[in-house]
C-alpha cells in the first residue's frame, strides 16, 4: 500500500488532439484542462455542478467538468469551447450569440454555447420550451436568457437555411 | 473551502470481480465512486472525509437495461439520461423517467447514476420515491455473495442503508405489471430546474369499479429516509375516493411523515405541501 | 455639430464579442505570471469580539508560507472608501463573521487550503447585533456613537398640517431581504508589489480608481507607483464596486511580503459568505389621500441594514431616500431615513442601490392605497403622476414633458392588463392555480446624486493615432453591459467613422484618466458624453486646420490624422465633466436637483400562483421605459432583460438565510437564482425623449429594471390570491402562510 496517493497519467483526445495529462486522480478535469492543457475557455462559476460554466463535451455527452475526476477522463474524447468552429470561422451557434446578444459579460458563454450546441445535436429544431429546458443547467446572471434563446433559435434557422 | 486533492486515492478496478475483491479484503476501506456528481461536490466543499475510492464508471457489468418477462433490470451505473431515453422505461415506468429528467441538469443527468443516487442516501433524492412506488428490488454484490432485497426496507435511517462495507449495489429490478395503473409524480423544489426537492411525491393506483384496488405512495424530503407512506396507502386501499376519505388520508399522511425546518424550507411547508400533493394525486384518480 | 447617427441606434455587435464566444476572453483566473503563487484569506468565525490569539497548528510547513497580518501593512490598515472605518485585516477586534484576519500565500493551491484550515483565530466574543431593530434600539453600540452610519430628512411642503386634508389614511410596513449579486465570475485579483516597483494589480473590478485610491492609502505610497488594470470582468452589478479594493489589498500585501506575484481567486462559498450584498430594508408608509385619490400627505420612514462597516451605505441610503416617494406630485412629503450597523459582513452596492428597496415599498403601498379609496391601481397613479413643472419630494422641478400616463397606457395595452385582470378574476375561483397581473410605475435617476458628478470631475480622453485609428481612454469598465461597444458607437458617429476604427483601451490607471466609477447608470450618460465631446473635438481640430474636408471617408481620416500628428506631434482631446450651471443641490437640506435626468417606466408582471405549493411563476413580463435615446437596441434590451431577471430573483427566489450574521446558504445549490426555465420571455419596449445632455440624447438605464420588477410581481400575486404581500422575497414558505391566513 503506497503511503500517499500518486499522480496518474491519462491519455485522452481534446478538441481532436491527443493529449497526455498528469495529475492526482481526484483532480478536477476542469482544473487540468485550464492549468495543464491550457484551455482556459472553460470556466469555474460554482464548483458544485450548479452553474454549468464548466460544461464540456465528454464522449459526446454534456458534462460539468468541475465534477469529473481526472482519472475518469482516461480514454475520453473531450471537446471544449476552443474546439468549436474552424480556425478563423465561427460555428453557427457562436455567430448567432455574437449577432443576437447572447453574450454579455461572457463568463457563462463558453458553457452556454457548449450546452446549446449539444442540444441542437440531439434536437435540431427545438421549441422555445425545449431550448429553455436544454439550457436550464447553465446559469446566466446578465442576460435574463431572452437573447440566449433568440441566439439558439437563430442558429437553428441558420443551419436550416444552410442545408 | 476545498479538500486537499493529493490526499485522495481513486483507482480503477478492471472488472467487477476485482472491485468486490478489493472491497472484501478490508470492508469499508475502499468505497465505490460512480459518476461523482455527489462525491465531487462534497470534495469541493471540504466535506469528504473518506479518502479511498474505486472508480466503477467503466465497468460494463454494472451498465445496461435488460428486460425479461417479469421485470426490467437496470445496472447500477445506469445514468439518469439513459433512464429517460429508455423506451421500455418510458412506457412502463414513467415516474422514474420523470424523476430522472427533473434531477439536476442535463450535465448532471449524463453522469449521475441510479446506484450512486441510492448509495448517497439523501432523503431528498428524486428517483427513490418512484422506485418505491414500483416495488423496486436491489441486488447487492460482494466477494462472497450476491443478494437481493426490496428497496422498501433498504433504508434503515438517516443516511443509513442495509449495505455492508464490502458490498456494492449492482442492479435495480423493476417488476413489471403496473402498466394499467394511474401514475403521478410531482417534485416541488425552489425553482423549475436544478433544484433539490422540498417535497417529492410519487403515487400509483389501480382502480377497479370506482374503488382503489391497490395503491403505492412514496414521499421524499419529509423524513430522514424517503418514505413509503404505508399507513396512508392502507387508508385508501379498497375504498372509494370521497372527501371524508381524502381528509382522513391527509391526516394519516401527516402522522406518517416527519418534516423538518432546514435552510431550504420549513416543516410546516413540507407537511402542507405533502398533503396537497396527496390531494392532487387523489383528484387525478377521481378524474 | 450634431453626430450623424449612423452607428447609434444600430445593433452593432459587441466589440469584444468574438473573444467571448470563442473562449478567448481572458478573465483574471485565466492569467498566470511567471513565479506566481496563490493566496487565501483566513477569516473570523465569530461575529464580534476581541482577537486573543492566532495559532498556527503543527503539521504544516509554515516556513514555506508567506503570512501576512495587520502589522505587515505599510500604510494605513483600512479599505479607504467614503471613510476609513473598515480594516483591511482585523487587528484587535472583529466585527462580523468572515472578517479577514490573516493572509497566506504558497505555490501549492491544495496545501494552501490545508494551511487555511490549520490557522486558528481565537476570539473572545462580545455581544453582537444582528437585527436592525436591535441596532436602532442601541442594545449594544457596535459602531460610532449610536450605530447609525447616516441619516437623512427630506421635507416638502408642510406634512404636519397636511393630515387635516386627508380623508383616508393608509399605513403599511414593507421589508426587503438581502440579495447576493451572484456574478458568475467570482472575485479575483493578481498583484505584483514591492518597495522597488510599487504596486500593480490586475483583476475583476468595476472601478479602477477606487482600487487605486484604496491601495495608495494601504501602502502609503505615491499615486504614480500604484497601477490598477481591469481584466475581462464576468459580471459586477455593484458587487465589484467596493469589494475589489479589499481583495486587491490582500493580494498586494502578500506580494509585497513574498516578493512574488500573488493570485487570490475566491471560490463561490467564500465569495457568497464574505463579500457585500444588497442592503436589507424596512420602510414604513403613512399616506393621506382625499376620497378622490389625490395624495396629500406622504410620511416615509426608510431604514437600511448596513452590516458592520460604512462602505457606501450613506450613498445607498441617499438614492433610496430620493426615490422613496416616486414619480408622484404629492405636495407634502417627509422622508426620514437611516442606515444602521449590524454585525454582518458589510452590505454594499447592488444595481439599483437603495431604490429597489424604497420603490418596492412605495409601489406595493400605493396598490393598497388605491384599494382603500376604491380606485383601481392605475387610476390612483394617473391622478397623482407628476407633471412638467411640478416638483419631486426633494424639490427638483421636472423640466421635461413627463408622459407617465402614456407609458402606463402602453404598458397596460401591451400586457393585455385589463382583459386579463377581468378574466383572471372570473377564472380563478375553483382553480388551484390562480393567475394575477400587476404593475409598478417608477422613475430612476441616472448619474451621481446632487453634486456627486461635480465632485467626481470625470475625464475621458480620445486620441487619434498616426495610423488613423482612434482610441478611447476612459476608466469606465466593460462588464457585459456594453461599455466598449457603446463608446465605440458614440465616438464613431461623432467622427464620421465606423466602429471598427475605434479602439477602446483596457482600463489601466497608468494609461486612462479617471472617468469615475462604473456605477449609478452613469457610464453612457455622463462618460459617454465626455467621449462624444472629445471625439467631436478631434474631428473639429482636423477640420478647422484644414486637414479634413466634408464628406470624408475613413482613408481620408487616416491620412488627415497622420499628417496632423506629423505636423503637431499628437492629436487628442481630454474632456472633463462640467456640471450644468442650472443644476443646484444643497447637501445640507437635501433639496434641489438630485439627478440630471430621470428615466421613466411602467412594468407589468403576469403570474400564476399554484395554491397547492404556493409556488409563483412569472408567465409574462412587459417592461416599458423612456430612456432618452437607445444607442444599441440589442445591448439596451439586454440590460433591461437581465435586470428584470435579477428583479424576478429578488422578488421570488433569492433568499439569504442568516444565522448569527453569517449567510448559511452560501452555495448555488441553496441560494436560488432563476434558471432559463424560471423566467418568461421578457418583453422590452423603449420610448425616446432625447435628453439634451446625454450623448445622442441618451439617459442611463442600467439600474432601472431592478426598481419596478419586484413590486409589479408582488402586486400581481396580491391580485391573484388576495394576500397582502409586504415583504420580499415572497418565498413559497412565506406565501403559503399568507394564503392560509387569507382563508382562515
Amino acid at each position: 500500500m503506497p503511503e500517499a496517493p500518486r499522480k496518474v497519467r491519462v491519455h485522452c483526445q481534446i478538441n481532436g488532439m491527443p493529449m497526455s495529462l498528469e495529475a492526482f486522480p481526484m483532480a478536477r478535469l476542469l482544473d487540468v484542462l485550464r492549468e495543464q492543457a491550457g484551455f482556459t475557455g472553460t470556466k469555474e462559476g460554482c464548483g458544485e455542478g450548479e452553474c454549468g460554466a464548466c460544461s464540456i463535451e465528454m464522449d459526446g455527452a454534456l458534462v460539468n467538468s468541475c465534477l469529473v475526476p481526472l482519472l475518469q477522463a482516461d480514454g475520453a474524447k473531450i471537446c471544449t469551447i476552443e474546439g468549436m468552429g474552424q480556425v478563423g470561422l465561427l460555428d453557427a451557434v457562436q455567430q448567432a450569440f455574437l449577432i443576437h446578444g447572447g453574450a454579455q459579460c461572457g463568463i457563462c458563454t463558453p458553457g452556454m454555447i457548449m450546452a446549446a450546441k449539444n442540444l441542437l445535436v440531439r434536437n435540431p429544431e427545438p421549441t422555445e420550451s425545449e431550448i429553455r429546458e436544454g439550457l436550464s443547467g447553465n446559469l446566466c446572471r446578465c442576460t435574463g436568457y431572452t437573447r440566449i434563446l433568440a441566439s439558439v433559435v437563430a442558429a437553428c434557422r441558420g443551419s436550416r437555411q444552410g442545408r | 473551502m476545498r479538500s486537499c486533492v493529493p490526499d485522495y486515492w481513486l483507482e480503477t478496478p478492471h472488472t467487477l470481480a476485482e472491485a468486490v475483491e478489493r472491497m472484501g479484503r478490508a470492508p469499508g476501506e475502499w468505497k465505490p465512486f460512480a459518476g461523482g456528481t455527489d462525491l465531487m461536490v462534497l470534495l469541493e466543499a471540504g466535506k469528504l472525509p473518506h479518502r479511498k475510492f474505486l472508480s466503477l464508471w467503466k465497468l460494463p457489468e454494472l451498465r445496461g437495461i435488460v428486460q425479461t418477462s417479469g421485470e426490467v433490470a437496470l445496472g447500477a451505473l445506469t445514468t439518469y439520461s439513459e433512464v429517460w431515453r429508455s423506451a421500455v422505461l418510458g412506457r412502463e415506468f414513467p415516474l422514474l423517467c420523470r424523476a430522472a429528467a427533473e434531477t439536476g441538469s442535463i450535465a448532471t443527468q449524463n453522469r449521475g447514476t441510479l446506484g450512486g443516487n441510492i448509495a448517497n442516501a439523501s432523503p431528498a433524492a428524486d428517483s427513490p420515491p418512484a422506485l418505491l412506488v414500483y416495488d423496486a428490488e436491489l441486488e447487492m454484490i460482494s466477494a462472497s455473495e450476491k443478494r437481493r432485497m426490496p428497496f422498501h426496507g433498504f433504508w434503515l435511517g438517516y443516511k443509513k442503508l442495509a449495505l455492508r462495507g464490502d458490498e456494492l449495489i449492482s442492479k435495480i429490478y423493476l417488476p413489471r405489471g403496473k402498466v394499467g395503473w394511474r401514475q403521478f409524480y410531482r417534485k416541488v423544489g425552489a425553482r423549475r430546474a436544478q433544484a433539490i426537492s422540498k417535497v417529492c411525491f410519487a403515487g400509483a393506483a389501480q382502480l377497479e369499479g370506482g374503488r382503489i384496488a391497490d395503491v403505492r405512495i412514496a414521499v421524499g424530503s419529509v423524513a430522514p429516509v424517503v418514505l413509503r407512506a404505508v399507513e396512508t396507502e392502507n387508508i385508501l386501499r379498497g375504498e372509494r375516493l370521497t372527501p371524508p376519505l381524502l381528509r382522513k388520508a391527509r391526516e394519516t399522511l401527516a402522522g406518517e411523515i416527519a418534516p423538518i425546518d432546514d435552510i431550504r424550507s420549513t416543516a410546516h411547508y413540507r407537511l402542507r405541501v405533502a398533503q396537497n400533493l396527496l390531494a392532487q394525486f387523489c383528484e387525478a384518480l377521481a378524474a | 455639430m450634431a453626430p450623424a447617427n449612423r452607428q447609434i441606434g444600430k445593433p452593432v455587435p459587441r466589440k469584444e464579442g468574438r473573444e467571448k464566444v470563442t473562449g478567448a476572453a481572458r478573465y483574471v483566473d485565466d492569467l498566470a505570471f511567471p513565479g506566481m503563487i496563490h493566496g487565501v484569506t483566513v477569516r473570523s468565525s465569530v461575529a464580534r469580539g476581541k482577537i486573543r490569539e492566532i495559532r498556527f497548528a503543527p503539521g504544516i510547513p509554515w516556513n514555506e508560507f508567506t503570512i501576512v497580518a495587520a502589522k505587515d501593512i505599510p500604510g494605513k490598515n483600512c479599505v479607504a472608501l467614503l471613510i476609513e472605518d473598515q480594516p483591511c485585516l482585523a487587528e484587535q477586534f472583529v466585527n462580523h463573521p468572515e472578517e479577514p484576519v490573516v493572509l497566506l500565500a504558497h505555490p501549492d493551491k491544495y496545501l494552501l487550503e490545508e494551511a487555511r484550515r490549520a490557522v486558528q483565530i481565537e476570539v473572545e466574543p462580545l455581544p453582537a447585533i444582528f437585527a436592525m431593530e436591535d441596532s436602532l434600539a442601541r442594545k449594544e453600540i457596535i459602531w460610532g456613537e449610536d450605530n447609525i452610519f447616516k441619516s437623512y430628512l427630506v421635507e416638502k411642503g408642510n406634512l404636519d398640517a397636511a393630515w387635516a386634508a386627508a380623508e383616508v389614511v393608509v399605513e403599511g410596513e414593507y421589508d426587503t431581504g438581502a440579495q447576493e449579486q451572484l456574478y458568475i465570475e467570482t472575485q479575483g485579483m493578481i498583484a505584483q508589489a514591492s518597495p522597488e516597483t510599487g504596486v500593480t494589480v490586475w483583476g475583476s473590478l468595476q472601478c479602477p480608481y477606487y482600487v487605486h485610491k484604496a491601495l495608495v492609502r494601504l501602502f502609503g505610497l505615491p499615486k504614480e507607483t500604484i497601477r490598477v488594470v481591469q481584466t475581462e470582468t464576468g459580471g459586477g452589478f455593484g458587487g465589484k464596486e467596493e469589494y475589489p479594493s479589499m481583495i486587491a489589498g490582500h493580494a498586494a500585501l502578500l506580494s509585497w511580503k513574498s516578493g512574488k506575484p500573488v493570485k487570490i481567486v475566491y471560490d463561490r462559498a467564500e465569495d457568497m459568505a464574505a463579500t457585500t450584498k444588497r442592503h436589507p430594508s424596512r420602510t414604513r408608509h403613512r399616506t393621506g389621500v382625499t376620497r378622490e385619490g389625490k395624495l396629500v400627505a406622504m410620511q416615509i420612514d426608510f431604514d437600511l441594514d448596513g452590516g458592520a462597516y460604512e462602505t457606501l451605505s450613506p450613498v445607498v441610503l441617499s438614492r433610496g431616500t430620493i426615490h422613496a416617494a416616486g414619480p408622484y406630485g404629492c405636495p407634502n412629503v417627509r422622508i426620514r431615513s437611516r442606515v444602521v450597523a449590524t454585525n454582518a459582513p458589510p452590505h454594499g452596492a447592488f444595481r439599483g442601490f437603495g431604490a429597489p428597496q424604497s420603490v418596492f415599498a412605495l409601489e406595493r403601498h400605493l396598490d393598497r392605497v388605491a384599494a382603500a379609496v376604491g380606485l383601481s391601481p392605475e387610476e390612483l397613479r394617473r391622478r397623482n403622476f407628476i407633471r412638467e413643472g411640478e416638483t419631486l419630494a426633494v424639490g427638483q422641478v421636472i423640466h421635461e414633458k413627463v408622459e407617465m400616463s402614456k407609458l402606463l397606457d402602453r404598458a397596460l395595452e401591451l400586457s393585455g392588463y385589463h382583459e386579463k385582470r377581468a378574466r383572471f378574476q372570473k377564472e380563478n375561483s375553483g382553480c388551484a392555480v390562480k393567475k394575477g397581473i400587476g404593475f409598478a410605475s417608477f422613475l430612476h435617476g441616472a448619474g451621481f446624486t446632487g453634486s456627486g458628478e461635480e465632485y467626481l470631475g470625470s475625464e475621458a480622453l480620445v486620441s487619434a493615432t498616426r495610423e488613423g485609428k482612434v482610441q478611447v481612454l476612459a476608466g469606465s469598465t466593460e462588464m457585459g453591459q456594453g461599455t466598449n461597444t457603446v463608446f465605440a458607437q458614440i465616438a464613431a458617429d461623432a467622427m464620421g467613422l465606423d466602429c471598427e476604427e475605434i479602439e477602446i483601451l483596457q482600463p489601466d490607471t497608468a494609461l486612462v484618466p479617471n472617468s469615475g466609477p462604473t456605477v449609478a447608470s452613469r457610464t453612457v450618460m455622463i462618460v459617454g458624453k465626455l467621449v462624444e465631446t472629445a471625439a467631436l473635438n478631434i474631428k473639429r481640430s482636423l477640420e478647422e486646420k484644414g486637414f479634413l474636408k466634408a464628406g470624408f471617408d475613413k482613408d481620408e481620416f487616416r491620412e488627415a490624422s497622420r499628417r496632423y500628428i506629423e505636423r503637431f506631434g499628437g492629436l487628442q482631446s481630454l474632456v472633463k465633466y462640467q456640471h450644468p450651471a442650472d443644476l443646484h443641490w444643497d447637501d445640507g437640506t437635501y433639496q434641489g436637483d438630485a439627478y440630471g435626468a430621470y428615466a421613466w417606466a411602467v412594468y407589468v408582471a403576469e403570474v400564476s400562483v399554484d395554491t397547492r405549493t404556493a409556488e409563483t411563476r412569472v408567465d409574462d413580463f412587459v417592461a416599458v421605459q423612456e430612456v432618452g435615446k437607445v444607442i444599441n437596441p440589442v445591448l439596451a434590451g439586454g440590460q433591461i432583460e437581465g435586470g428584470v431577471a435579477q428583479g424576478i430573483g429578488y422578488a421570488l427566489y433569492e433568499n439569504v438565510v442568516w444565522q448569527e450574521g453569517r449567510m448559511a446558504n452560501g452555495q448555488m445549490t441553496n441560494y436560488i437564482m432563476p434558471t432559463s426555465m424560471d423566467v418568461p420571455a421578457i418583453r422590452v419596449y423603449f420610448e425616446e425623449m432625447p435628453y439634451a445632455r446625454g450623448p445622442a440624447g441618451a439617459k442611463g438605464i442600467g439600474e432601472l429594471p431592478l426598481d419596478g420588477t419586484a413590486p409589479a410581481i408582488a402586486n400581481a400575486i396580491s391580485q391573484a390570491t388576495g394576500v397582502d404581500v409586504r415583504s420580499i422575497p415572497i418565498t413559497p414558505e412565506k406565501l403559503l402562510e399568507l394564503l392560509e391566513n387569507v382563508h382562515a
